[in-house]
C-alpha cells in the first residue's frame, strides 16, 4: 500500500513539472512580455532596462532554471504589471472562485447522481427518458450559451436576477446553474449506466435470490459497485473546481482566478499565468490522486492480494 | 516421421504477485515433449492452468519456446513475424473454444472463408468462390449460408465457418483448442463427426486440447494428460481412459461423471490445483495425491516407459 | 405420495413476446433429487428462475407455483423474500461472478443470516464459520475476511453454497453449479452437495446440461427441449431405456468413456428458434420417428413404466400404470 501511494504521488509530482515547463515554454514562445507590457513602440532603453529588471535578457535556459529552482522554493514570482507577488493576486481571487465552482459540484452531485440511479431503477420509463432528454441537452449546450440563455430570461427579461457582478448571493444563482446543469447530465448519464451495468451483473440475481429486499440490494450491492465508475468523473469534476470556471467567470464578470487568468494571459504577466497554472494543476492532481485511492477503498480487487491456491 | 515435434519444450512467462510484488517466474509449459504423425490426432487434456494451451500455441509458432525445440515437417519453428513463419502457417492453423471472437463481425462467411486463398495468394478469383463453395461444403454448411453474417448464424455453423477457413489453405495440422467445448451435446458430435471425417479425407494431423475427456478419447489417436505444465501421462486412450496408471490420470478419469454404472473407483481429489507460479516441490501433484511417498516430495519424476507402451511420470508406477 | 413440496402447474414464460417456456408440470417432494436436463435454450434455468420471481421485467409469466399451498407466482415482494433463501435457496453457474466482488464472503454470507434467522453480531459469525466448515472450507476463520477474487472458483462456489444453507431452506436449487468449473472440483462440489442433501434432508432441483452428472446425482430426471418436459423418470431407467426420441438422441450424441469407440449419432439440425416454433412436437423436424400426425398438436405425456412417462406419440404406452 505504502508503495502504491509513494508511486501515485511521484507520478503526480512529475505531472505538475510537466505542466510547469509547458507553460514556460508556450509563453515564451508566443510573444515578447516587455512588448505586451510596455507597448510595441516603447524606446529600445525601456524595453531592456525592463528586461533586465525582470531577468528576460539571460539565455532562455538560464531563464527556465531560475524559474524552476525559485518554484522549487516557493518563490512564484511577481507580476509584471503592478509588482505584487504573484501568488497573492491568485490567493485573493481563489474565494470568488469557489463560491461558484463549490455550489455548481454540489448541484452536479446533487442532482445528477440520484437522477441517475433514478433513470435506471426505472429503465425505459417516462422519468428515465426525460432524465436523458435532459441530460443529453446538459452536456451538448455549452456553458457560456446557457448562462446567456439565463441572463437574457432571467436578468434581461423577468429582471429576477442580476446580471452579472458579486453583489450579493443572489449573484450567484445563474453562473452556479450554467455551470453545473452540464456536468450534473454528464453525472446522471454515467450514473445510469453504471447502475445498469451493475444491475444485470449475476451477483444482484444472487443477492434477490437469497432474499434481500430490493431496497436494499440495490442500496447494498448496486450502488458499492456502480460507485467505482462513478468516482472517476466525480473526481475529474472535483479536478475542475480552479479552472472550470474561466468561461463562465467572464460571462457573468466574476472577479474569480478564471478571469485572472484571462487577463493575465493577455497581458503575457507570466508570474500570475504560471501561478494559476500550477494551482489548476495541483488540485487537478490531487483530485486524481485521492481518485486512485478511493479506488483502492471502493474494489478490493485492486489492493492487489494474489488469490489464494489455484489458478482459476 | 513426425510432422510436428516438440522436443524439451518449456514455456516460462514473468508474472507479478499482487500490484507491485517481485516478478516470479512461471513454467506454463515444463519440458514438454511430444511428436504428432501426419494425419493422426493427438489429445492434451488437462484442467485450467496445466499449460495445455500454451503447448497449442508453442506448437503453433505463435509463441516461442523458452526452452527446447519446435520441429514442422522436419524444419525448425522460424521466428514469428518472417515469411518463412507466414508461409509456415499456411500449413498450421487453429481452431479455438469461441468461433465468434475469431471471426470478422462485418465479413460474410464466404469473405471470410476467402480471406486467407488471398492472403496466400492461392487461385485466381474465379477458382478462389469456387474452392470456398467446396470448402462449405466440406463442412456441411448449406450454399445459402455463405453470404451471412457471423452473428446470424448458430453456435455450430459458426465452428463448421471457422472450421472452412482453417481448411482454406489445405493444413497439413490442425490445432484445435477447445473446439466443441461451447456447444450443446447435439451439435458437439455434428462437430466432431465432421472433424474424423475431414481428417479421414484429407490426412490432416490434429492437436486437440480439451478438459473433457469423453471428446478427447472419441478423436484421439493418442492421448497426454497434463497437470501444471507437465505431462504425467502418456499413450493409448483405450488403454489409459480404461486403467490409468497415474494417480492424476485415475482421479481426473474417475471424476468424469457417467451415466450408468461406473469402472474404477471413484477418487476425490481435496483441494485446489496449486498454482503454476507456487509449484510444489517434487512431483507437483504429492500435495494432493493420496499415495504421495517421501521421494514424491523431493524429487521431479521424468516421464518413462511403462506397461503397454504407455509414458508415465510418477515414482511409483513401475517402469517396463 | 407425501404431499409435494412445490408443485409447478403450467408454467409459461415469454421474453417479448417469444414463448420460452411452453408449459411445464412439474412436483417436487420433500427431501427428493430431481434433475432437469437438457441443452441451452430449453427452459431449464427459466423454470426455477420465474417461479421465484427472478426474470426481468421484460418476461411474461403465467401459470401456478405453490410451495406447499401458498402461490409464488405474482406473490407480493415480501413474501417472495421470504421465501428466496428462506425456503427457497439457489446457486448458480458461475460463483466467481455471482458473489459481490466487493464484499467480504463472511459478509455475504452473513447476510442471509440476519434475513433469515435474524442473527447478528457475534452469533451470526460463529454461524457462518460452522457452515464454511459444514461446506468444507479449510481455514474458515482467516476466510470469512476475504474477498471472492482472493479464493478459487471451487471454493467460491463452496461459498455460494453456505449461503444458500444459511436460510436452512427446504429446496435448494442448483443451476448449473460445476460447469464452470474443473473436473476434479466438479467432483468434490457434487459430493458436497450430495452430502448436504442427506445431512439436512433438503431437496434438490439439480439444472444441468451434462447427462452423467445428473445420472450421479438424482434419482429422477425430467428432459427438457425447447421449453417443455418431454420425458420424466427415475434415472436408471432413464438411462437403460430412454424412450422419447430427443433423450435416445442426445445419449447416442454423447460419447462413451468406456468400451469401443463407435461414431457418434449427432442430432441432425438445431433447437428451433423461440419465434420459429413449429406446430405440434417442437422436436419433429429433427425426429428420425416423425410423421405428419406428429406436427397436429402438442403430444401429451405417455406413460411407459413405473412413474416413466414421455411426450411423443410413437411411444408404446406400458400396460402398468405407475
Amino acid at each position: 500500500m505504502l508503495r502504491f501511494v509513494a508511486l501515485r504521488v511521484g507520478r503526480a509530482l512529475l505531472t505538475i513539472t510537466l505542466v510547469v515547463t509547458f507553460a514556460f515554454v508556450v509563453l515564451r514562445l508566443s510573444g515578447d512580455p516587455a512588448l505586451m507590457i510596455m507597448s510595441p513602440d516603447a524606446p529600445p532603453e525601456a524595453l531592456a532596462a525592463f528586461r533586465k529588471a525582470w531577468g528576460l535578457d539571460d539565455p532562455i535556459w538560464l531563464q527556465y532554471l531560475k524559474y524552476f529552482t525559485a518554484i522549487l522554493q516557493g518563490e512564484l514570482g511577481q507580476s509584471f504589471r503592478d509588482g505584487r507577488p504573484a501568488i497573492q493576486l491568485v490567493a485573493e481571487r481563489i474565494p470568488a472562485t469557489l463560491q461558484l465552482t463549490l455550489p455548481a459540484l454540489a448541484l452536479k452531485v446533487g442532482l445528477g447522481i440520484p437522477a441517475g440511479i433514478y433513470a435506471a431503477l426505472h429503465r425505459n420509463s417516462a422519468i428515465d427518458r426525460a432524465v436523458m432528454t435532459f441530460a443529453v441537452a446538459g452536456f451538448t449546450v455549452p456553458s457560456f450559451v446557457l448562462g446567456l440563455l439565463l441572463v437574457l430570461v432571467f436578468a434581461v427579461q423577468l429582471g429576477w436576477l442580476p446580471s452579472g457582478g458579486q453583489e450579493s448571493w443572489r449573484s450567484v444563482i445563474l453562473p452556479v446553474i450554467s455551470m453545473g446543469l452540464g456536468g450534473a447530465g454528464i453525472l446522471a448519464r454515467f450514473t445510469r449506466s453504471a447502475m445498469l451495468e451493475v444491475l444485470g451483473q449475476p451477483y444482484i440475481r444472487t443477492a434477490s435470490a437469497k432474499g434481500v429486499p430490493w431496497h436494499q440490494v440495490v442500496r447494498l450491492h448496486a450502488l458499492p459497485n456502480a460507485a467505482i465508475p462513478t468516482v472517476t468523473i466525480v473526481g475529474f469534476m472535483v479536478g475542475t473546481l480552479m479552472a472550470g470556471a474561466v468561461v463562465v467567470e467572464s460571462v457573468f464578470s466574476w472577479p474569480g482566478v478564471g478571469r485572472l487568468m484571462v487577463v493575465a494571459v493577455s497581458n503575457r504577466d507570466l508570474a500570475v499565468v504560471q501561478c494559476i497554472l500550477l494551482l489548476v494543476s495541483a488540485t487537478m492532481v490531487t483530485s486524481n490522486l485521492i481518485v486512485d485511492l478511493l479506488y483502492g477503498v471502493l474494489d478490493p480487487r485492486l489492493r492487489g492480494t494474489a488469490p489464494a491456491g489455484g489458478g482459476h | 516421421m513426425s510432422l510436428l515435434s516438440l522436443e524439451g519444450v518449456s514455456r516460462v512467462y514473468a508474472t507479478r504477485r499482487g500490484l507491485f510484488g517481485k516478478p516470479v517466474p512461471v513454467r506454463a509449459v515444463d519440458h514438454v515433449s511430444f511428436s504428432v504423425a501426419p494425419g493422426r490426432t493427438l489429445g492434451i487434456v488437462g484442467e485450467s492452468g496445466c499449460g495445455k494451451s500454451t503447448t497449442g500455441r508453442v506448437a503453433l509458432g505463435i509463441e516461442r519456446p523458452s526452452e527446447g525445440s519446435v520441429t514442422f515437417e522436419g524444419a525448425t519453428m522460424p521466428m514469428p513475424g518472417t515469411p518463412e513463419w507466414r508461409r509456415m502457417r499456411a500449413r498450421l492453423q487453429l481452431v479455438h473454444q469461441d468461433p465468434l471472437g475469431a471471426m470478422d463481425r462485418r465479413l460474410t462467411v464466404a469473405a471470410q472463408v476467402a480471406e486467407p486463398l488471398e492472403i496466400h495468394g492461392i487461385g485466381d478469383k474465379a477458382e478462389r468462390t469456387d474452392r470456398v463453395a467446396a470448402l462449405l461444403r466440406d463442412v456441411g454448411l448449406r450454399a445459402d449460408l455463405a453470404e451471412r453474417h457471423p452473428h446470424e448464424l448458430s453456435g455450430g455453423q459458426r465452428q463448421r465457418a471457422v472450421l472452412a477457413r482453417a481448411l482454406a489453405t489445405d493444413p497439413a495440422l490442425l490445432v484445435a483448442d477447445e473446439p466443441v467445448s461451447a456447444l450443446d451435446v447435439s451439435i458437439q458430435a455434428q462437430v466432431i463427426n465432421m472433424l474424423t471425417d475431414l481428417q479421414e479425407a484429407r490426412g490432416i494431423a490434429m492437436l486437440f486440447i480439451s478438459h473433457d475427456l469423453k471428446v478427447v478419447r472419441q478423436v484421439s489417436h493418442e492421448v497426454a494428460v497434463m497437470y501444471l505444465g507437465r505431462i504425467v501421462e502418456q499413450g493409448d486412450p483405450e488403454a489409459i481412459f480404461a486403467d490409468p496408471l497415474h494417480p492424476y490420470s485415475r482421479a481426473l478419469v474417475s471424476a468424469i461423471p457417467v451415466p450408468g454404472p461406473r469402472r474404477i473407483e471413484r477418487i476425490v481429489l481435496s483441494g485446489d490445483p496449486p498454482n503454476p507460479a507456487d509449484r510444489p516441490s517434487g512431483c507437483a501433484f504429492h500435495p494432493r495425491c493420496p499415495l504421495a511417498v517421501s521421494a514424491c516430495r523431493a524429487e521431479v519424476p521424468e516421464l518413462k516407459a511403462a506397461a503397454d507402451g504407455r509414458q508415465v511420470a510418477c515414482h511409483l508406477v513401475e517402469a517396463a | 405420495m407425501t404431499e409435494p413440496l412445490v408443485s409447478i402447474r403450467d408454467l409459461r414464460v415469454a421474453f417479448h413476446g417469444m414463448p420460452a417456456l411452453r408449459g411445464i408440470d412439474l412436483d417436487v417432494a420433500p427431501g427428493e433429487a430431481v434433475g432437469l436436463v437438457g441443452e441451452s435454450g430449453c427452459g431449464k434455468s427459466v423454470t426455477w428462475l420465474a417461479a421465484l420471481g427472478l426474470l426481468p421485467g421484460t418476461a411474461t409469466v403465467g401459470g401456478s407455483v405453490k410451495l406447499q399451498g401458498q402461490e409464488l407466482l405474482h406473490a407480493a415482494p415480501t413474501v417472495l423474500d421470504r421465501v428466496r433463501g428462506g425456503r427457497i435457496a439457489m446457486i448458480f453457474q458461475d460463483p466467481a461472478s455471482a458473489l459481490n466482488p466487493v464484499k467480504k464472503v463472511g459478509v455475504q454470507v452473513a447476510e442471509a443470516l440476519r434475513l433469515h434467522r435474524g442473527l447478528e453480531g457475534a452469533a451470526a459469525e460463529a454461524e457462518v464459520l460452522r457452515l464454511f466448515d459444514q461446506v468444507g472450507i479449510p481455514d474458515a476463520k482467516r476466510r470469512i475476511h476475504i474477498y471472492p477474487h482472493e479464493m478459487s472458483g471451487g471454493q467460491n462456489q463452496r461459498v455460494m453454497i453456505a449461503m444458500a444453507l444459511a436460510g436452512q431452506p427446504e429446496l435448494l436449487v442448483a443451476d448449473e453449479p460445476t460447469t464452470a468449473l474443473d473436473a476434479t472440483i466438479q467432483a468434490q462440489i457434487l459430493d458436497l452437495l450430495r452430502r448436504l442433501q442427506q445431512e439436512t434432508g433438503m431437496a434438490l432441483v439439480l439444472i444441468s446440461h451434462d447427462l452423467g452428472v445428473v445420472a450421479e446425482m438424482c434419482r429422477r430426471v425430467c428432459v427438457m427441449y425447447a421449453g417443455r418436459i418431454v420425458e420424466e423418470s427415475p434415472s436408471e431407467a432413464l438411462f437403460a431405456h430412454p424412450r422419447h426420441p430427443y433423450t435416445q438422441g442426445l445419449l447416442a450424441a454423447l460419447p462413451d468413456m468406456v468400451g469401443p469407440r463407435r461414431r457418434l449419432e449427432a442430432i441432425p439440425g438445431g433447437v428451433p428458434e423461440p419465434w420459429n416454433m413449429p406446430p405440434g412436437c417442437a422436436f419433429a423436424p429433427r425426429c428420425d420417428r416423425a410423421t405428419p400426425e406428429c406436427g397436429a398438436g402438442m403430444p401429451g405425456f405417455v406413460p411407459v413404466g413405473p412413474a416413466h412417462q414421455a411426450a411423443c406419440i410413437h411411444v408404446q404406452p406400458a400396460t402398468v400404470p405407475a
